[in-house]
């Protein structure tokens, strides 16, 4: 799994990544109560706005970390936003994007590297 | 992501630390639906029997499923509103605070004079020749707008602030068209703008480009030039939207340069009106560049908020944008006053209608009702007293709570950060919340998004000496156990669980968006 | 001033409180070059008596509609608003509270919206409602918008039947977001012909029933077509008592409704305040413009309501938001809530029945007169009728007899051709002394 400093994170699989937002930034957005996801077949470049999450008060982006190509959207996730309070690094993924370029998604935090940026905010 | 946390809890934790709900605390009772009150057969309306086959030639047309609507008896109905207004708090009730929104007195004879048949039961479209003493009052109003913002047209029909808003813009999207600027498609909106601002800049189809606030709450006049400057794309600026004062409570100083460059830019300058209350009668828009300003006749002119609505938003415009102003206009011939409903040639050059019939007449009778009552004179008084009591606040409360531009004097509204609430482990909001337990309605929180935990606090003109310092002692007792609340936990605790004092506690707010229950429906 | 409660003394005390010897220090941020030394060139303050006189006159230049036999319709309608409604809405804590946004002390507000809600839904039969708009027109152009957003195309056909205002506001309002706009031509049973200029850009199709000319249409079929294409239906009324009657426009099919709520519970006014009744499929819901009050529960499992799915509103999505809009047209929503809830289904019911009962005895009379023609097949109350010469001077003449005689299609639409058209209508108020006059005068004016 791999991090962005915008709180996003990817996991790769063969050509296909899923993507999420970290479980700092679902803790900081206070209760999520829906999620717009992104439509399928939607082309992006890293930094454009893949989805939105809404709490009661605030509407928060969420950007591609990588170009790519939306094959999946979660589908459950608009019934079930609670998830994303629950389970942000797992059950509640976002969307799955067919990356262009592996290489974007290995060039991004660890672990570890996330942590450590993290340690500084 | 671009996290838009604004650190307040939106559900409330359960404690168990009032007394259980019983529904009825002594006189203020628990009220149901109607749903759950009323029943399908009762009516509080006695109508004659119609005929029998009074709708036979409607056939099919006709609707023969049940509604779904109970009645009540005139004493239920009265009843039950009485009882549900007691759950509110309002104006009449004590100081509303509330930045932005200019809660101030809303004056009974207004209410008596709009109601006056010969107001309030004009057809819009009756003959104009029968509604003489409507046309002139429309007319009237529009003088006293004009001369009190030293602007050389008015734009009566808006129904609200952000309808204003989306008058002004069409019409300077309609004076850059007949120009040949339609290449013209951004628009310039500060960081501390209103929210009505960019949503109706967006809306006219324009691109928005935030502009950045110096540290002393004002434009940064530098980004503003580097943003209006033709090598830098400022040759595709259509419009800047500026509050002023502004919505930090601040008065631009440099409003002058401001619209200079603007113009100079080719661009116009819309002036959203919200805060003219701090200064009707002690400077004009026109005289500081503006070419559109939208007034709130809910805010400075006084007609009641009602709950949340309506409003009336005319806009104020400038000879070069006086000829797109919406239809229908008021002018005077030697036949009288009539409404220009269809203009043609040269007076053609509106950008349409903004909506049915001709505005807010309602509100246009309480406004002019209003300014008759406070004259050139009181309106100046207006603008002095709700400045000066804004300041009064700020020199009572700023040495427990942080402003957030401590420098030099406010307007008409005082704006405090959340500083102060540091390590207390308490947010703007549990303070605000604990305001309700001490009688008031809390200040506007979280707004302007430039000042973090932003609170906004504008008492207006209409409140005594004595209010004010009644106000003030309440939020300097809270703010004084608020600090405490460093050390105390159980200080904290309480600011935690208010209100206890209010008809209900804090509410879940996440519930209600991630499960909308939007009407009533038959219980399973 | 009796509205300034600052005195001399006060303020002397206040200023030095504030480390300032005179107000004007407190404006010290003006540029002296624009600060007015003196007060605008304006009449000073004026008691009550003075301004009471003052409006008085004014009002007395006015014909009230109810000082005489008077028949117009066209969006807004002369109804009886029971008494104790205007009284309730006059309380303070409803006339002088402010949007329920510290929702623990605006439950008033907050439930009566709900019950709104709910009344709206039930009405117009459709799954959900907002917290009111502006009015019936701003309505109409906030419905094309949404069916733009929701469609993702471009285009929106607006029915010959359609009132102009209301078509008028729709244009401006579509013009900043690019959608086109096809405005079929007017005529008196003008509905269906919408689905002759439907494309593959269509986003919605608007239709009015009843409509401008009165006529009451089954939009059903009209509702299949569309869905077939994929096309939103977007169905207006403007006499909202109409639905204590006729079908309703959800049970037809429609996608989202949008009414006009003057008829109940609010006054003429002379065009406003009026209300905006907004209502739409739930799957549309997040689309919806508009404040929108919810159930829920207070910390102490007590049932509450709060303003809700803020997200799409301007003060958190800003330029993103599904709207403008900051406003609902409270006040008048309440006193909508309140007439509806006495009048409850068996009210409304008697009520519309009653008002289309005289509008058969007032079509009748006027069909008598020679000349005189009424070309709206199914009315409920209100209908066109078609004169032998044009509509707009003979109401003039009508009005010098004291009766006001509707309002001439050529005031609405003076390009439309249809200059011999007068639209005229009745409600409970009108009498049959009321039609007898009119009958009288126009054959006499006829002749």
């Amino acid at each position: 799994m791999r991090f962005t400093k915008d709180h996003e994170w990817i996991e790769l699989d063969g050509d296909i990544a899923t993507v999420g937002i970290t479980a700092y930034a679902a803790e900081h957005l206070g209760d999520v109560v829906f999620v717009e996801t992104p439509e399928i077949g939607k082309s992006v470049k890293a930094g454009d706005p893949l989805a939105v999450v809404e709490s009661v008060k605030a509407a928060s982006d969420v950007y591609s970390p990588v170009d790519g190509v939306v094959v999946e959207a979660q589908p459950g996730l608009s019934d079930h936003p609670e998830a994303v309070n629950q389970d942000p690094e797992g059950e509640a993924w976002f969307a799955k994007l067919k990356v262009a370029d592996p290489a974007q998604v290995e060039a991004l935090m660890d672990r570890d590297a996330y942590q450590a940026f993290l340690d500084t905010l | 992501m671009n996290m838009q946390t604004v650190g307040r809890p939106t559900r409330p934790e359960t404690t168990a630390a009032t007394a259980p709900p019983t529904g009825a605390q002594g006189l203020l009772q628990a009220e149901p639906l109607i749903f759950e009150l009323g029943n399908w057969d009762k009516t509080g309306v006695d109508l004659p029997e119609p005929d029998a086959g009074a709708a036979d030639d409607l056939g099919d047309l006709v609707r023969t499923a049940p509604i779904g609507l109970p009645g009540l008896s005139e004493p239920e109905g009265v009843r039950h509103y009485v009882r549900l207004s007691q759950r509110n708090h309002a104006i009449d009730l004590a100081l509303y605070p509330l930045g932005s929104c200019t809660m101030k007195h809303n004056p009974r004879l207004n209410e008596k004079l709009a109601r006056l048949p010969g107001f309030a039961d004009l057809h819009p479209l009756q003959p104009q020749s029968t509604v003489q003493g409507a046309l002139e009052l429309m007319d009237q109003l529009t003088h006293w707008l004009k001369t009190l913002t030293g602007m050389a047209a008015v734009a009566l029909p808006p129904k609200a602030g952000a309808h204003g808003e989306l008058c002004g813009l069409l019409a300077i999207h309609a004076a850059h068209a007949a120009k040949g600027e339609g290449h013209r498609t951004k628009v310039l909106v500060p960081s501390s703008a209103h929210g009505t601002n960019p949503a109706t800049a967006a809306f006219v189809g324009y691109a928005v480009e935030e502009i950045a606030q110096g540290p002393d709450g004002r434009v940064d006049l530098a980004d503003l030039a580097a943003k209006l400057d033709p090598a830098n794309g400022g040759g595709d600026v259509a419009a800047l939207m500026l509050t002023n004062p502004n919505t930090c409570g601040l008065f631009e100083r440099d409003i002058l340069e401001i619209a200079r460059l603007t113009h100079e830019a080719g661009a116009y300058f819309y002036c959203d009106g919200a805060n003219f209350n701090a200064i009707v009668g002690k400077v004009r828009p026109g005289d500081l560049g503006v070419d559109a300003m939208h007034i709130n006749l809910h805010k400075t002119f006084s007609t009641p908020h009602g709950g949340g609505g309506p409003g009336a938003g005319p806009v104020v415009l400038s000879e070069a944008l006086a000829p797109f102003a919406p239809q229908p206009w008021v002018v005077k011939d030697a036949a009288g006053w009539r409404l220009e409903e269809h203009a043609v040639g040269e007076a053609a050059q509106g950008f349409g209608r903004l909506s049915a019939f001709h505005g807010q007449m309602g509100m246009f009778v309480r406004a002019y009702a209003y300014m008759l009552s406070h004259g050139a004179d009181g309106l100046r008084q207006v603008a002095e007293d709700a400045v000066l009591n804004a300041n009064y606040i700020k020199a009572r409360l700023q040495d427990l709570m942080t402003p957030a531009f401590p420098e030099g004097p406010c307007m008409h509204e005082a704006l405090f950060s959340d500083a102060w609430l540091d390590d207390t482990g308490l947010t703007t909001l549990d303070f605000a919340k604990a305001m309700i337990d001490a009688g008031f309605h809390p200040m506007t929180m979280y707004f302007p998004l430039v000042v973090r935990g932003a609170m906004l606090i504008e008492p207006t003109e209409t409140e005594s000496r004595a209010e004010l310092d009644r106000f003030c002692d309440a939020v300097r007792g809270l703010a004084i156990e608020a600090l405490s609340a460093r050390e105390d936990e159980a200080a904290r605790e309480r600011f935690k669980a208010a209100p206890v004092k209010a008809p209900l506690r804090r509410l879940d707010e996440t519930l209600a968006a991630r499960k909308p229950r939007l009407k009533w429906t038959e219980p399973a | 001033m009796r509205y300034l409660p600052i005195t001399a003394e006060d303020r002397a005390h206040m200023l030095s409180a504030v480390g300032a010897s005179d107000i004007d220090d407190l404006f010290v941020d003006v540029p002296a070059s624009v600060r007015l030394s003196a007060p605008v060139d304006l009449p000073a303050h004026q008691g009550e008596i003075a301004v009471e006189r003052a409006l008085a006159a004014l009002a007395a230049k006015n014909r009230p509609a109810g000082a005489g036999p008077s028949f117009c319709g066209a969006g807004a309608y002369r109804h009886h608003v029971p008494a104790s409604v205007d009284h309730i809405i006059q309380r303070s804590e409803f006339l002088t509270s402010y949007t329920p946004y510290q929702p623990e002390i605006a439950q008033g507000t907050l439930q009566a919206l709900f019950e709104f809600q709910t009344q709206v839904a039930a009405l117009t039969g459709m799954e959900v409602a907002n917290a009111s708009l502006y009015d019936g027109s701003t309505a109409c152009g906030e419905a094309v918008l949404m069916a733009a957003r929701v469609t993702r195309r471009a285009k929106a056909v607006l029915s010959g039947g359609l009132h102009p205002h209301y078509a008028a506001a729709v244009q401006t309002l579509a013009r900043g977001p690019g959608i086109a706009i096809q405005q079929m031509p007017a005529a008196i049973d003008a509905e269906a012909a919408v689905l002759e200029a439907i494309d593959a850009d269509t986003a919605c199709v608007v239709v009015q029933t009843p409509n401008v000319f009165g006529q009451a249409t089954d939009v059903s079929a009209i509702a299949e077509a569309c869905r077939a294409k994929g096309v939103l239906l977007i169905v207006t009324v403007t006499e909202v008592v109409s639905l204590g009657l006729l079908k309703s426009p959800g049970e037809m099919g429609a996608d989202i409704v949008v009414a006009e709520g003057q008829s109940i519970g609010n006054a003429l006014n002379f065009g406003g305040p009026y209300v905006g009744l907004f209502a739409a499929r739930e799957k549309l819901l997040r689309q919806m413009p508009g404040r929108m009050c919810g159930e829920t529960v207070d910390a102490d499992g007590q049932r509450g309501f709060v303003l809700t799915l803020s997200t799409r509103e301007q003060h958190i999505r800003r330029e993103k938001a599904t709207s403008n809009i900051c406003t609902n047209s409270g006040l008048c929503a309440l006193a909508f809530t309140i007439h509806m809830s006495l009048l409850g289904e068996t009210g409304l019911r008697r009520l519309a029945l009653l008002n289309h009962q005289i509008a058969r005895t007032l079509k009748d009379a006027l069909a008598a007169i020679p000349g005189v023609e009424i070309p709206t097949t199914r009315y409920f109350n209100e209908f066109a009728v078609r004169l032998p010469a044009p509509a707009a001077p003979v109401v003039e003449t009508l009005a010098g007899k004291g009766v006001l005689a509707g309002v001439p299609f050529s005031r609405l639409a003076p390009d439309a051709g249809l200059d011999d058209l007068l639209i005229v209508s009745a409600t409970e108020l009108t009498t049959l002394d009321d039609i007898a006059a009119f009958a009288a005068a126009l054959t006499e004016v006829l002749a």
